[in-house]
């Protein structure tokens, strides 16, 4: 046994010799993958929390993202047009923070009009048609966006002045370092925040039983629209720091990083927080090490193959159980 | 019953709504011209400034009263498309033109990715397309319908390759491309090709369209030994392509081609992108006779210096107009008509633009000069050298 395992290891090490992959490489890619990993599992939270209580995909959520972080980009430039002009004097993170903060809580309205005028309608109809309201929600948000601010692609104030750092051969921004510790804070925050209030207990007792806990006196209408709310305002975190690291925005920006963030929600196990977050961060490790072995040509090839043999083995992902067979917040 | 049949009315309603509407009035007297152009997507600037350039050429014809072909003077309306700039959206863009507009002659799609399906519905349809802007070989390859009005990517890869030597004297170069993506992925072949004669292609990585983050790739790339990068990518990604770069400590020169050349390259990408060469058509600074006119002319009513698509769209609607010139006459019958432009296009082996003096070959391909560009520490496009074939 102890045998066969050390073979195994010097099989490994060779192998990882020959690939010709440098450590500092991999350190590296370590540094980039968390980085692509926040916004994943910053958006799959949102995902992940609907359905618990909703038990549906909310599939606008990707454009939620994108409302976000063009709300995120007119708060900063307001914000840094009051410093300018002298009415307030900010120093930059403030401005940040302050973006930050003012843009979560303006999104977290944009989820509750989503929740109030396209699914609680439809709260009744077949799964099918609720599934659909999002499709259309998202197409409906992109379309408003290009009519109301044009198809040209804005560029993100950078409030953040760049510093790279050289840590023996490994490069790291302060941006990155904010990104990620900000992230997990956040993800943490919602956990505690499931685990430890009032609200919070409300909501895992509706994922419980949607059908029989409103009948106790928890107000179904009220937990749903704070549900989406909470997972908008995480979405708009995440367009914040999308702006910051990738600073192009443009109307069609959140329909490929949704579908990829459902993906990690899935993976994660619906309507897990824990699941969620670490499935995010999975997601950004798969995407940035495949073309560190593999040929970048066939990345999303063997990346996506991966997450299909993953799911394949364990159906319901990694933190997730058979329907309803216990609390899954 | 009651209910089906309202859903019936309302339905009707619409359509006939739709019906009419598109049922627009069209006289025999005027010559329609379609432009295939991606207003919307990931490159509006791209479409904007076709849309700019071929509405002053309308303007200066209506000045002029239109058309003379034949001693009959015929009233000109462009029928401008939204692309998004997608594939199948150019080729459906194409359809409608050809057949519920009937127009006479395309201009545009601008880019390869748009003009390679785009052309072969023109094709198909025996209607005359020019593309001002896709390089790409295919784009006229055994299309006699298909012309275009700038270089090729067989000349564009090797002008590239040859300017790095001749300026750095590097030897080993790393390529970052769209594989999904005609134009891209295509030139950077053509580089691939060229570079290989002079030194080594380090790494030859490439991502999807609508990527936004190529930190493993420039991770390989960095540590590879490469001397330079060659990224032939349209603007909204040449600006996180080269600010990632730099944050992942990448301080070496990374060189384009004719994709850089967009008034939204510097505006996006900021400083990160001072000091950097690319390949394209014209330069605006500098310029001067009738290219300056156009430049100036353009500035004073957009407030902004007009770029390669612009330039080299207002030369293919002038190429299109000398050649509905030289028809001679128009029959009225539009299938007859087309077929009379397209052999008048092929007719012209001479042609002087504002991008510079273009010979025609068989295929419908010019031959012209190529620009250096610098990008200048005030963030404007420098002209550095010409290269001519």
């Amino acid at each position: 046994m102890t045998k066969g395992r050390a073979g195994a290891i010097v099989l490994c090490a060779r192998l990882y010799k020959e690939s010709g992959v440098k450590s500092m490489q991999l350190l590296q890619n370590l540094i980039n993958a968390l980085q692509l990993g926040s916004f994943y599992a910053l958006i799959a939270l949102g995902y992940s929390m609907v359905y618990s209580i909703l038990m549906l995909f909310n599939f606008a959520h990707g454009d939620i993202f994108m409302v976000g972080a063009y709300i995120g980009f007119g708060v900063a430039t307001g914000l840094i047009a009051l410093a300018k002009m002298g009415a307030l004097a900010m120093p930059n993170w403030l401005i940040l923070m302050l973006t930050v903060i003012f843009s979560m809580f303006l999104t977290s309205f944009v989820g509750m009009f989503v929740e109030r005028v396209g699914y609680r309608p439809l709260r009744d109809a077949p799964r099918a048609s609720a599934a659909i309201t999002g499709l259309m929600i998202g197409i409906i948000l992109e379309t408003g966006n290009l009519i109301l601010l044009g198809a040209e692609q804005l560029s993100f104030p950078s409030l953040v002045q760049t510093a790279t750092y050289n840590l023996g051969g490994i490069y790291i921004t302060n941006q990155k370092i904010m990104i990620v510790a900000l992230s997990i804070g956040l993800a943490f925050a919602l956990h505690q925040f499931i685990r430890r209030t009032k609200w919070g207990m409300a909501m895992r007792a509706m994922a419980f039983d949607y059908v029989v806990v409103p009948l106790m006196g928890v107000p179904l209408n009220k937990i749903g629209a704070m549900t989406f709310a909470l997972g908008s305002a995480l979405a708009a975190a995440a367009g914040i720091f999308y702006g910051i690291a990738y600073p192009v925005l443009d109307p069609y920006m959140g329909v490929l990083f949704g579908w990829k963030a459902f993906v990690a929600a899935i993976l994660g196990g619906r309507g897990s927080v824990v699941g969620a977050t670490l499935a995010g961060f999975l997601l950004g490790f798969i995407e940035i090490f495949v073309p560190m072995i593999f040929p970048s040509t066939i990345r999303n090839f063997i990346a996506y193959s991966i997450v299909l043999l993953i799911l394949v083995f364990r159906p319901h992902g990694f933190f997730g159980e058979p329907y309803s067979a216990r609390l899954r917040l | 019953m009651k209910k089906g049949l309202f859903s019936i009315v309302i339905f009707t309603c619409i359509a006939m709504v739709l019906v009419f509407y598109a049922c627009g009035p069209s006289g025999p007297e005027t010559i329609k011209i379609g432009i295939n152009a991606p207003l919307t997507g990931d490159i509006p600037k791209v479409g904007e400034g076709t849309k700019f350039a071929a509405q002053m050429w309308l303007e200066d014809i209506n000045a002029a009263g239109g058309i003379e072909v034949g001693g009959k003077k015929y009233k000109v309306e462009l029928v401008i498309e939204d692309n998004e700039s997608k594939a199948e959206s150019a080729v459906k863009a194409n359809t409608k033109l050809i057949t519920e507009d009937e127009v006479l002659a395309i201009v545009g799609p601008q880019s390869s990715k748009q003009a390679v399906p785009a052309g072969g519905k023109a094709n198909e349809l025996e209607t005359p397309m020019i593309s001002p802007w896709s390089t790409n070989p295919n784009t006229t390859k055994d299309r006699p319908f298909v012309f275009r009005g700038c270089f090729l990517d067989p000349f564009q890869g090797p002008v590239v390759a040859n300017f790095v030597k001749d300026e750095f004297g590097f030897t080993k170069a790393a390529v970052l491309y769209d594989v999904a993506s005609d134009y891209p992925k295509g030139l950077a072949e053509n580089f691939k090709d060229a570079w290989e004669k002079i030194g080594t292609v380090a790494a030859y990585e490439s991502f999807t369209t609508k990527d936004s983050d190529f930190s493993s790739q420039l991770t390989k790339i960095r540590d590879s030994g490469a001397e330079f990068i060659f990224t032939p990518q349209y603007y909204n990604e040449v600006a996180l392509i080269v600010q990632q770069a730099h944050q992942l400590g990448w301080d070496k020169p990374i060189v384009g081609s004719d994709s850089w050349g967009s008034a939204e390259t510097v505006k996006l990408c900021g400083k990160d992108c001072y000091g950097l060469f690319f390949s394209t058509h014209y330069a605006a600074a500098g310029a001067t006779g009738a290219t300056k006119e156009f430049i100036d002319r353009y500035k004073e009513k957009h407030g902004y210096v007009p770029d390669d698509v612009g330039a080299l769209t207002w030369d293919a609607m002038r190429i299109v107009q000398t050649a509905i010139e030289n028809t001679g006459e128009l029959s009225g019958d539009i299938k007859k008509d087309r077929r009379a432009v397209r052999d008048a296009l092929a007719k012209i082996k001479k042609f002087n633009g504002i991008t510079g003096n273009m010979d025609f070959t068989e295929e419908g391909d010019p031959i012209k000069c190529a620009v250096i560009v610098r990008i200048s520490d005030a963030g404007e496009f420098e002209f550095y050298k010409s290269v001519c074939p």
